[in-house]
Protein backbone atom coordinates (compact mmCIF):
# COMPACT_ATOMS: atom_id res chain seq x y z
CA UNK A 1 0.00 0.00 0.00
CA UNK A 2 2.84 2.16 1.02
CA UNK A 3 4.78 1.96 -1.91
CA UNK A 4 1.92 2.08 -4.15
CA UNK A 5 0.62 5.64 -2.85
CA UNK A 6 4.14 6.83 -3.38
CA UNK A 7 4.32 6.12 -6.87
CA UNK A 8 1.37 8.68 -7.06
CA UNK A 9 2.13 12.85 -7.87
CA UNK A 10 1.21 15.09 -5.99
CA UNK A 11 -1.68 16.27 -8.09
CA UNK A 12 -2.97 12.71 -7.88
CA UNK A 13 -2.42 12.42 -4.06
CA UNK A 14 -4.64 15.12 -3.52
CA UNK A 15 -1.92 17.60 -2.31
CA UNK A 16 -3.09 20.08 -4.11
CA UNK A 17 -6.58 20.89 -1.85
CA UNK A 18 -6.92 23.90 -0.15
CA UNK A 19 -6.74 21.97 3.25
CA UNK A 20 -3.54 20.42 2.46
CA UNK A 21 -2.20 23.92 1.54
CA UNK A 22 -2.97 25.19 4.62
CA UNK A 23 -1.54 21.73 6.41
CA UNK A 24 1.80 22.44 4.57
CA UNK A 25 1.24 26.45 5.22
CA UNK A 26 1.09 25.92 9.11
CA UNK A 27 3.87 24.16 9.13
CA UNK A 28 5.94 26.25 7.28
CA UNK A 29 4.83 29.58 8.69
CA UNK A 30 6.25 28.21 12.10
CA UNK A 31 9.52 27.61 10.94
CA UNK A 32 9.71 30.87 9.17
CA UNK A 33 8.39 32.15 12.72
CA UNK A 34 11.16 30.00 14.17
CA UNK A 35 13.54 32.00 11.60
CA UNK A 36 12.75 35.57 12.13
CA UNK A 37 12.86 34.95 16.22
CA UNK A 38 16.53 33.47 15.95
CA UNK A 39 16.94 36.77 13.29
CA UNK A 40 15.70 39.12 16.00
CA UNK A 41 17.58 37.75 19.03
CA UNK A 42 20.98 37.32 16.85
CA UNK A 43 20.51 41.46 15.53
CA UNK A 44 19.94 42.62 19.27
CA UNK A 45 23.07 40.76 20.63
CA UNK A 46 24.82 42.37 17.78
CA UNK A 47 23.29 45.93 18.67
CA UNK A 48 24.63 45.63 22.25
CA UNK A 49 22.11 43.34 24.16
CA UNK A 50 24.75 41.48 25.79
CA UNK A 51 25.58 44.66 28.12
CA UNK A 52 22.54 46.51 27.61
CA UNK A 53 19.90 44.66 28.27
CA UNK A 54 18.29 41.82 30.57
CA UNK A 55 17.09 38.03 29.26
CA UNK A 56 13.40 39.06 29.75
CA UNK A 57 14.18 42.17 27.11
CA UNK A 58 16.02 40.30 25.03
CA UNK A 59 13.17 37.84 24.72
CA UNK A 60 10.73 40.68 24.64
CA UNK A 61 12.33 42.30 21.10
CA UNK A 62 12.98 38.46 19.62
CA UNK A 63 9.22 37.46 19.75
CA UNK A 64 8.68 41.24 18.35
CA UNK A 65 11.38 43.46 17.32
CA UNK A 66 9.39 46.82 17.22
CA UNK A 67 11.58 49.82 19.20
CA UNK A 68 9.03 50.50 21.99
CA UNK A 69 10.26 47.32 23.64
CA UNK A 70 13.56 48.32 24.38
CA UNK A 71 12.41 51.83 25.41
CA UNK A 72 13.14 50.64 28.94
CA UNK A 73 16.23 48.98 28.87
CA UNK A 74 20.03 50.65 29.32
CA UNK A 75 20.38 50.77 25.66
CA UNK A 76 22.04 54.43 24.98
CA UNK A 77 20.68 54.93 21.34
CA UNK A 78 17.58 53.58 20.33
CA UNK A 79 18.09 54.49 16.31
CA UNK A 80 19.88 51.29 14.97
CA UNK A 81 16.52 49.83 17.08
CA UNK A 82 14.32 51.77 14.57
CA UNK A 83 15.34 51.36 11.31
CA UNK A 84 12.79 50.53 8.23
CA UNK A 85 14.74 47.43 8.36
CA UNK A 86 13.58 46.22 11.77
CA UNK A 87 10.06 47.73 11.17
CA UNK A 88 9.78 45.66 7.94
CA UNK A 89 11.12 42.65 10.08
CA UNK A 90 8.61 42.84 12.72
CA UNK A 91 5.39 43.31 10.18
CA UNK A 92 6.53 40.08 8.06
CA UNK A 93 6.63 38.51 12.04
CA UNK A 94 3.43 39.85 12.65
CA UNK A 95 2.13 38.68 9.45
CA UNK A 96 3.24 35.06 9.21
CA UNK A 97 1.80 34.81 13.38
CA UNK A 98 -1.68 36.42 12.41
CA UNK A 99 -2.06 34.04 9.06
CA UNK A 100 -0.77 30.95 11.15
CA UNK A 101 -3.36 31.88 13.88
CA UNK A 102 -6.61 32.31 11.71
CA UNK A 103 -5.84 28.83 10.65
CA UNK A 104 -5.53 27.46 14.54
CA UNK A 105 -9.22 29.45 14.83
CA UNK A 106 -10.64 28.12 11.75
CA UNK A 107 -9.47 24.36 12.60
CA UNK A 108 -10.89 24.45 16.04
CA UNK A 109 -13.93 25.92 14.82
CA UNK A 110 -13.99 23.24 12.60
CA UNK A 111 -13.56 20.49 15.32
CA UNK A 112 -15.67 22.06 17.60
CA UNK A 113 -18.64 23.16 16.47
CA UNK A 114 -21.38 21.11 14.91
CA UNK A 115 -23.42 23.00 12.84
CA UNK A 116 -22.33 24.51 9.34
CA UNK A 117 -24.04 27.86 10.67
CA UNK A 118 -22.02 28.55 13.49
CA UNK A 119 -18.76 27.35 11.70
CA UNK A 120 -19.44 29.91 9.04
CA UNK A 121 -19.77 32.88 11.76
CA UNK A 122 -16.95 31.59 13.70
CA UNK A 123 -14.67 31.25 10.24
CA UNK A 124 -16.10 34.90 9.28
CA UNK A 125 -15.23 36.23 12.96
CA UNK A 126 -11.26 34.76 12.68
CA UNK A 127 -11.00 36.66 9.10
CA UNK A 128 -12.10 39.70 9.90
CA UNK A 129 -9.83 39.64 13.31
CA UNK A 130 -6.67 38.22 11.88
CA UNK A 131 -7.15 41.04 8.54
CA UNK A 132 -7.56 44.25 11.64
CA UNK A 133 -5.28 42.63 13.94
CA UNK A 134 -2.89 42.60 11.05
CA UNK A 135 -3.73 46.06 10.23
CA UNK A 136 -3.72 47.66 13.71
CA UNK A 137 -0.20 45.48 14.27
CA UNK A 138 1.04 47.21 11.38
CA UNK A 139 0.53 50.58 11.85
CA UNK A 140 1.56 50.38 15.36
CA UNK A 141 4.78 49.21 14.07
CA UNK A 142 4.81 51.67 11.61
CA UNK A 143 4.35 54.14 13.22
CA UNK A 144 6.07 53.46 16.64
CA UNK B 1 -15.97 22.64 3.12
CA UNK B 2 -18.56 20.71 2.98
CA UNK B 3 -17.76 19.04 6.53
CA UNK B 4 -20.55 17.08 8.17
CA UNK B 5 -20.02 16.28 11.64
CA UNK B 6 -22.55 14.65 14.32
CA UNK B 7 -20.09 15.25 17.26
CA UNK B 8 -21.29 18.12 19.55
CA UNK B 9 -18.79 20.65 21.63
CA UNK B 10 -19.47 18.71 24.62
CA UNK B 11 -18.72 15.63 23.04
CA UNK B 12 -15.43 16.74 21.07
CA UNK B 13 -14.21 17.62 24.83
CA UNK B 14 -14.88 14.43 26.23
CA UNK B 15 -12.53 12.89 23.30
CA UNK B 16 -9.38 10.88 25.22
CA UNK B 17 -7.17 9.39 22.44
CA UNK B 18 -4.38 7.89 23.06
CA UNK B 19 -0.49 9.13 23.18
CA UNK B 20 0.18 12.54 22.81
CA UNK B 21 -3.75 13.66 23.58
CA UNK B 22 -2.42 15.93 25.64
CA UNK B 23 0.22 17.55 23.96
CA UNK B 24 -2.53 18.00 21.65
CA UNK B 25 -5.15 19.60 23.66
CA UNK B 26 -2.36 22.40 25.58
CA UNK B 27 -1.56 23.07 21.61
CA UNK B 28 -4.91 24.34 21.44
CA UNK B 29 -5.08 26.12 24.49
CA UNK B 30 -1.28 27.72 23.49
CA UNK B 31 -2.53 28.71 20.75
CA UNK B 32 -5.84 30.01 21.94
CA UNK B 33 -4.14 31.78 24.76
CA UNK B 34 -1.33 33.48 22.49
CA UNK B 35 -4.32 34.86 19.95
CA UNK B 36 -6.28 36.26 22.93
CA UNK B 37 -2.87 37.89 24.66
CA UNK B 38 -1.80 39.36 20.98
CA UNK B 39 -5.51 40.87 20.10
CA UNK B 40 -5.45 42.24 23.47
CA UNK B 41 -1.96 43.31 23.35
CA UNK B 42 -2.76 45.42 19.89
CA UNK B 43 -5.71 46.62 21.09
CA UNK B 44 -4.34 48.32 24.21
CA UNK B 45 -1.93 49.78 22.02
CA UNK B 46 -3.34 51.02 19.10
CA UNK B 47 -6.04 52.94 21.22
CA UNK B 48 -4.56 53.90 24.52
CA UNK B 49 -5.77 55.44 27.02
CA UNK B 50 -7.77 54.34 29.96
CA UNK B 51 -8.84 51.37 27.98
CA UNK B 52 -5.63 50.72 27.17
CA UNK B 53 -4.23 51.16 30.69
CA UNK B 54 -7.06 48.53 32.00
CA UNK B 55 -6.19 46.19 29.09
CA UNK B 56 -2.32 46.71 30.36
CA UNK B 57 -2.84 46.22 33.80
CA UNK B 58 -4.68 42.63 32.97
CA UNK B 59 -1.59 41.26 31.02
CA UNK B 60 1.12 42.94 33.20
CA UNK B 61 -0.19 40.43 36.05
CA UNK B 62 2.23 38.13 37.50
CA UNK B 63 -0.55 35.14 36.93
CA UNK B 64 -1.39 36.17 33.54
CA UNK B 65 2.60 35.95 32.59
CA UNK B 66 2.61 32.36 33.80
CA UNK B 67 -0.46 31.30 31.96
CA UNK B 68 0.74 33.12 28.47
CA UNK B 69 4.13 31.99 29.16
CA UNK B 70 2.95 28.56 29.69
CA UNK B 71 1.00 28.76 25.88
CA UNK B 72 3.88 30.66 24.31
CA UNK B 73 6.54 28.07 25.49
CA UNK B 74 4.67 24.73 25.12
CA UNK B 75 2.85 25.73 21.51
CA UNK B 76 6.74 26.82 20.17
CA UNK B 77 8.51 23.68 21.57
CA UNK B 78 5.31 21.14 20.78
CA UNK B 79 4.95 22.99 17.23
CA UNK B 80 8.45 22.68 16.83
CA UNK B 81 7.83 18.76 17.39
CA UNK B 82 5.02 18.66 14.92
CA UNK B 83 6.73 20.32 12.04
CA UNK B 84 9.69 17.76 12.29
CA UNK B 85 7.85 15.04 12.42
CA UNK B 86 5.25 15.86 9.62
CA UNK B 87 8.10 17.22 7.39
CA UNK B 88 10.35 13.74 7.93
CA UNK B 89 7.56 11.20 8.39
CA UNK B 90 9.68 8.47 9.14
CA UNK B 91 10.23 9.92 12.32
CA UNK B 92 6.37 9.49 13.13
CA UNK B 93 7.61 5.77 14.51
CA UNK B 94 9.27 7.93 17.51
CA UNK B 95 6.41 10.15 18.51
CA UNK B 96 6.44 9.19 22.19
CA UNK B 97 10.43 9.37 22.33
CA UNK B 98 9.70 12.96 20.69
CA UNK B 99 6.77 13.90 23.33
CA UNK B 100 9.32 12.66 26.21
CA UNK B 101 12.36 14.97 24.64
CA UNK B 102 9.70 17.77 24.78
CA UNK B 103 8.21 17.43 28.13
CA UNK B 104 12.13 17.00 29.58
CA UNK B 105 13.17 20.18 27.82
CA UNK B 106 9.88 22.34 28.48
CA UNK B 107 8.97 21.73 32.23
CA UNK B 108 12.82 23.32 33.03
CA UNK B 109 12.55 25.66 30.66
CA UNK B 110 9.33 26.90 32.62
CA UNK B 111 9.66 25.86 35.94
CA UNK B 112 12.72 27.99 35.66
CA UNK B 113 10.71 31.12 34.40
CA UNK B 114 7.59 30.49 36.51
CA UNK B 115 10.13 31.27 39.88
CA UNK B 116 11.46 34.41 38.64
CA UNK B 117 8.60 35.49 37.38
CA UNK B 118 6.20 35.32 40.54
CA UNK B 119 9.68 36.35 42.67
CA UNK B 120 9.37 39.16 40.29
CA UNK B 121 5.53 39.65 41.56
CA UNK B 122 6.00 39.23 44.43
CA UNK B 123 8.24 42.34 44.70
CA UNK B 124 11.72 40.53 45.49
Amino acid sequence: MTTKTRKLSLKQRGMMSFETQMWIFTRLSALAMYALILFALIGALVMGARYQMNLADVMRWAFMPNVSHVQSTNIPDLAPWMTIFWKLVAIALLLVATAHGVHGLVVIADDYIASERGRKIVRFISMVMMASMSLMGAYIIWTS
Amino acid sequence: MGLKRDVSLAAGLRYRGPAGYLTFILHRIGGLGMGIFITMHILASFFGGRFGGTLNGIYEHWAFQVFIYFCVLFHAINGLRITILDLWPKLLDYQTEAIWIEWAVFIPLYLIAVYVIVRVGAGG
